[in-house]
C-alpha cells in the first residue's frame, strides 16, 4: 500500500494505482475534471497511464459558481 | 450577428455585458437570471471537486449555448494563478481565461506584480488572457503589450456594489487602450453599468450586483437595458457639460 494525499485527505491506496483510478473514486465523470499530480497537469489522455507513487499530492477540480 | 459587436480575441459577441456565477442561491436562480441579461459569455471558478455536489454550473451554460470563461479567483501567486488557468484549459477545453490574482482576503484587490507575471507565462502558453486589474492605466497599457486580449479594470473592490469610485482612471484605460477593455467589479445596480459604457467600456462584468439582488431576473434584465443604453449614448455623443443653462426654446415670444 501506499499513502497519498487527494484534494487535502489521505488515502492508503493499492502500489501502482492509476489517476485514472483515484478519480474514479471521487466521481464517475469524465468531462468538466481535470487533474494535477504535485501542481503538474496532468492531460485526461495520460490518466490510465500515470501510476501514483507514495506521498503525491493529488489535486481533483472542477469547475463551480464563481467570479 | 449585429454591426455592433464586442469582438475579444477575433470573437465576435452581440452582447456586451459579461456575467459571473458566483452568489446565486440556486442554480435556477442563476439559469433564469443569465437567460434575462442576455449573455453570451460567463465565469466560473474552479475548486476540489465535491463528490456530494449535484448538479453543476456548466449544465446551465451548456443548456444556454453560453461561453465558459474560467477564473483563477482563490489565487494569491502567479504560480497558483498558471496552474489554475492550465487545469481550466484541461477540465473545459478552452484557453481563454480571467485571470485573477488577489492580493489579500479582506479587499480582494488584484496584485499587479503576480498578475503581470501570471499574465506573461499564459501568453507564452498559448491562452487568451483577460485581465482583473486596479484602475491602473499603465499597468493596463503593460498588459496590453504583453499580449491580453483585454483588460478588465474594477470599478470598486469585488461584491462591494460602490460602483465606479475612479471615472477618470477608467476614461484613460479606455482612451489609451487598443483591446477591449471590460468593467469588472464593483458594480451595484444599472446606472453603474450604464456608467462604464458612458466612459467608453467595450463591456461589463458582473454578478454579485444581479445574483444577491433580491430579484436576480429583475436585475439582470436591468443590466442588459443599462449596457445597451450606456453604450449607445456612448456612441451618440453626450452633449458638453456647462456652467450655466443653454435654453432649448426660443427666448424671445
Amino acid at each position: 500500500m501506499m499513502n497519498v494525499i487527494i484534494n487535502g485527505t489521505p488515502y492508503d491506496l493499492p502500489d501502482g494505482t492509476t489517476v485514472a483510478q483515484a478519480v474514479a473514486r471521487l466521481t464517475t465523470a469524465t468531462t468538466g475534471v481535470a487533474v494535477a499530480v504535485n501542481e503538474e497537469v496532468v492531460t485526461r489522455g495520460s490518466w490510465d497511464s500515470t501510476r501514483l507513487t507514495e506521498r503525491d499530492r493529488v489535486e481533483v477540480l472542477t469547475a463551480v459558481q464563481g467570479g | 450577428m449585429t454591426e455592433d459587436a464586442l469582438v475579444i480575441a477575433g470573437q465576435k459577441f452581440a452582447s456586451r455585458l459579461i456575467m459571473g456565477t458566483g452568489g446565486a442561491p440556486s442554480l435556477e436562480v442563476l439559469d433564469q437570471a443569465l437567460a434575462a441579461s442576455g449573455t453570451e459569455l460567463t465565469t466560473v471558478a474552479m475548486r476540489r471537486l465535491d463528490p456530494a455536489q449535484r448538479g453543476s454550473v456548466l449544465d446551465v451554460l451548456r443548456a444556454r449555448n453560453i461561453q465558459v470563461l474560467p477564473n483563477t479567483a482563490g489565487c494569491y501567486t502567479a504560480g497558483e494563478a498558471v496552474l489554475t488557468a492550465r487545469l481550466a484549459r484541461e477540465a473545459l477545453g478552452t484557453d481563454w481565461v480571467k485571470l485573477e490574482v488577489i492580493s489579500d482576503e479582506r479587499t480582494l484587490l488584484p496584485d499587479p506584480i503576480e498578475t503581470f507575471d501570471a499574465a506573461e507565462r499564459l501568453v507564452a502558453d498559448g491562452f487568451v488572457v483577460l485581465p482583473y486589474i486596479g484602475d491602473d492605466p499603465a499597468l493596463a497599457r503593460r498588459l496590453e503589450q504583453a499580449g491580453c486580449a483585454a483588460v478588465m479594470p474594477l470599478g470598486a473592490p469585488i461584491g462591494s456594489g460602490l460602483g465606479i469610485r475612479n471615472p477618470h482612471n477608467i476614461e484613460l484605460i479606455v482612451e489609451a487602450a487598443q483591446v477591449p477593455v471590460i468593467l469588472d467589479a464593483g458594480i451595484g445596480t444599472a446606472s453603474d453599468a450604464a456608467l462604464a459604457m458612458e466612459l467608453g467600456c467595450d463591456a461589463v462584468l458582473l454578478a454579485s450586483a444581479v445574483t444577491r439582488a433580491q430579484r436576480p431576473d429583475l436585475m439582470a434584465a436591468a443590466m442588459r437595458s443599462a449596457v445597451e443604453a450606456g453604450r449607445q449614448a456612448r456612441q451618440a455623443g453626450r452633449i458638453p457639460r456647462r456652467r450655466y443653462a443653454e435654453a432649448s426654446s426660443p427666448l424671445t415670444p
